[in-house]
């Protein structure tokens, strides 16, 4: 970019005078992905590795006691699994099948892991989203308010609430939950994705409210959304605990800016002020920390998906884990190095978006 | 005919850790319509704060007494509904530094046009076209495509016109201007000044400009005000004013001014410092550093008394005085 001197005519700087012939957002995409593409592979190497390193044998984890003394059957276990390979055959085959989109086997349930992702995967992506949408929503419009009424009441109220849901344990708050909206209140059901009546919808997405929506069943989706509202309750509620503090702080700094008492100055509204120039400036890191925790919810939360009962990929990893499954422990650690990636791409071209500094420099 | 902003005994607190900190004391002051007038002193004397009082933009928990009418309405004490219509439409404010004072992720074309709509009640398209306007009449080429850009792509000098045009969008009566040209280079600053004589004569605008700067208060203002640890101490035509002052602060400052000094001149430089709020004297606030200074001055803050033609001077003593140079 550059910049116009006084008296300098007709000079607004533009983004019209790039040398070379690529788009930047190209060019950037493309580094963009060829640094993911090592990161997945430094992934594969370090699970590959930590696996192999854990005490614990995948044949005692999978095979029962009867079949643990047979001397047969664990000999065609290991040749069926490759574990009778030394490590660097066993880790380039796995390679080149990845290459070809093949994540291999679960030792445990059998079926293909990228078969199991599609279908874990979905579940989870179902209590992220929404809990992700009215976190957002919910955090940033009280980190506002407490950010303009910086040290009085609601101010105070709101910083004591925060500290209380940070403190708050994960299924504690979940159990708390479930005692009160299903035990107590019978407001909604205990857990699971649908009630034991309804069978789930034709697959699209893999997530059964819209799924069903899409084919017309409306009391499965209303079935489905009733499942989601505690576990997103409680997903929401702990996002906006840790969200409320970055965006009051956020806030409170863009406060101090000149450009806020120049708004004021202007004889805007207040809403105005609040709602055009302090949101904008304040998103910028808001947007950080709220890709974080969006990709910690997608990569799953073992404890709120086990005692919810919700077939999500928390509780694929956490069962894969404890059986050493290998090739499934190694797909949930792919795909949550791809979140983490994808999130933070996406944080960047928001940014970007935000504001037109960063505008990709 | 009554001015246009008249500022009567003026008082502001402001809320600190070690209780409430006075800042401003019995300030009076007017502008009339079509005049430049200026506002100077060092720095933390309350220049700027009585920028914000005029704008309802003090800091919660201050506290303020006396009067400032504008244009016949009283401002202290208005609602917030009611500072919303002085605000941009009545009196409008340029910033000391335009990087700050714009908004780094809204257009340009956003800043100029948002109040106007609030206040003229424009639609979208008379608002840009007025906006084209403002941004000629303010000397920013290429108008059109200044709507569309963002404040960093324009250079110091280019952002302050920006921000002049924006401050002008809804038709003010009174330019607050807070230290304009500090933040920019000498050369821009002479092209800002001209601007604001500029639109003075030809709009009728009223300008408070407030400097640390007495050769910007001499080569723009008609009127000027000094203004010592939160009171003023003396008041006049600026040409009297820096020619003759009457008060040892004021021929103080200019002695203590750079430039305009001949060749050969000796810069004296004021002893001490000025007193943080809350910690002046009990007297003649300017007492402990003045080399005039009487036992009575150290009695009660002298008020400001006429003295000559339209002037005013806040000394009890009155020392002959002599201008540097």
């Amino acid at each position: 970019m550059t910049t116009v001197h006084d008296g300098e005519p007709g000079a607004v700087a533009t983004t019209a005078s790039r040398p070379r012939g690529a788009h930047p957002l190209l060019t950037f995409l493309a580094k963009r992905v060829a640094v993911t593409a090592g990161l997945l592979l430094g992934v594969t190497v370090v699970t590959f590795g930590l696996v192999n390193v854990v005490p614990g044998d995948p044949v005692t984890a999978n095979l029962s006691d009867q079949a643990l003394n047979d001397p047969a059957a664990v000999a065609a276990f290991r040749e069926k699994w490759g574990l009778d390979q030394p490590l660097w055959a066993q880790y380039l085959h796995y390679l080149g099948n990845l290459l070809h989109g093949d994540l291999g086997h679960s030792q445990q349930t059998g079926r293909a892991v990228l078969d199991d992702l599609l279908h874990y995967v979905p579940a989870t992506l179902e209590l992220a989203l929404p809990s992700m949408v009215l976190a957002l929503l919910i955090g940033t419009g009280i980190g506002m308010l407490a950010a303009v009424r910086n040290g009085r009441l609601t101010d105070q109220l709101v910083r004591v609430g925060a500290l209380l849901g940070l403190s708050t344990p994960p299924f504690w708050l979940s159990l708390v939950v479930l005692y009160v909206f299903f035990y107590q209140l019978g407001l909604a059901p205990s857990g699971g994705r649908l009630s034991t009546d309804f069978s789930p919808p034709p697959t699209v997405t893999g997530m059964y409210t819209i799924d069903a929506a899409l084919a017309g069943q409306w009391d499965v989706a209303w079935d489905a959304a009733q499942h989601l509202s505690l576990p997103v309750l409680v997903l929401t509620s702990l996002t906006v605990a840790m969200l409320v503090r970055f965006v009051r702080s956020a806030m409170l700094e863009v406060l101090q800016q000149d450009y806020i008492r120049a708004a004021y100055a202007k004889g805007l509204p207040t809403r105005v002020v609040l709602r055009r120039h302090l949101l904008r400036a304040g998103l910028v890191p808001v947007v950080t920390v709220s890709g974080l925790a969006f990709a910690s919810l997608l990569s799953g939360t073992v404890l709120v998906e086990s005692i919810f009962g919700w077939p999500g990929v928390g509780q694929y990893a956490y069962r894969s884990a404890t059986a050493l499954d290998l090739p499934a422990i190694l797909g949930v650690s792919l795909f949550v190095a791809l979140v983490y990636t994808l999130v933070n791409l996406t944080v960047d071209l928001l940014y970007g978006l935000i504001d037109p500094r960063i505008r990709l420099s | 005919m009554a001015p246009l902003l008249d500022v009567d005994s003026l008082a502001v607190t402001l809320p600190s850790p070690r209780g409430p900190l006075p800042i401003l004391h019995d300030v009076s002051l007017t502008v009339d319509e079509g005049e430049l007038v200026g506002i100077a002193g060092e720095s933390g004397c309350g220049k700027s704060l009585t920028a914000q009082t005029l704008l309802g933009l003090l800091p919660p928990g201050a506290a303020v007494s006396g009067s400032a009418r504008y244009a016949g309405t009283e401002l202290l004490g208005l609602d917030t509904k009611g500072w919303q219509r002085v605000r941009g439409a009545g009196i409008a404010m340029v910033f000391q530094d335009p990087s700050a004072a714009l908004h780094p992720m809204l257009t340009v074309g956003r800043q100029l046009t948002e109040h106007m709509r609030v206040h003229l009640r424009m639609d979208r398209r008379a608002a840009s076209r007025r906006a084209v306007e403002l941004l000629d009449q303010v000397r920013i080429p290429d108008p059109e495509r200044a709507l569309r850009a963002y404040p960093h792509q324009f250079s110091g000098g280019m952002r302050q016109r920006v921000a002049i045009a924006i401050a002008l969008a809804a038709q003010p009566r009174l330019l607050i201007a807070d230290e304009p040209t500090t933040a920019l280079d000498v050369t821009v600053q002479a092209g800002i000044l001209a601007l604001l004589e500029r639109l003075r004569a030809e709009t009728g605008l009223a300008v408070a400009f407030i400097t640390h700067d007495l050769g910007v208060l001499s080569a723009l203002t008609t009127r000027g005000y000094i203004f010592y640890a939160g009171r003023v101490v003396e008041t006049g035509p600026t040409g009297a004013l820096l020619t003759a002052p009457t008060h040892p602060y004021t021929a103080a400052l200019l002695g203590a001014r750079p430039h305009g000094t001949q060749t050969g001149g000796t810069l004296r430089p004021i002893p001490g410092a000025p007193p943080a709020p809350g910690e002046a004297p009990p007297g003649c606030p300017f007492q402990p550093r003045c080399g005039y200074a009487e036992p009575s001055c150290g009695d009660a803050p002298p008020p400001l008394t006429p003295a000559g033609a339209d002037r005013s001077v806040a000394c009890v003593v009155r020392p002959r005085l002599e201008v540097a140079a």
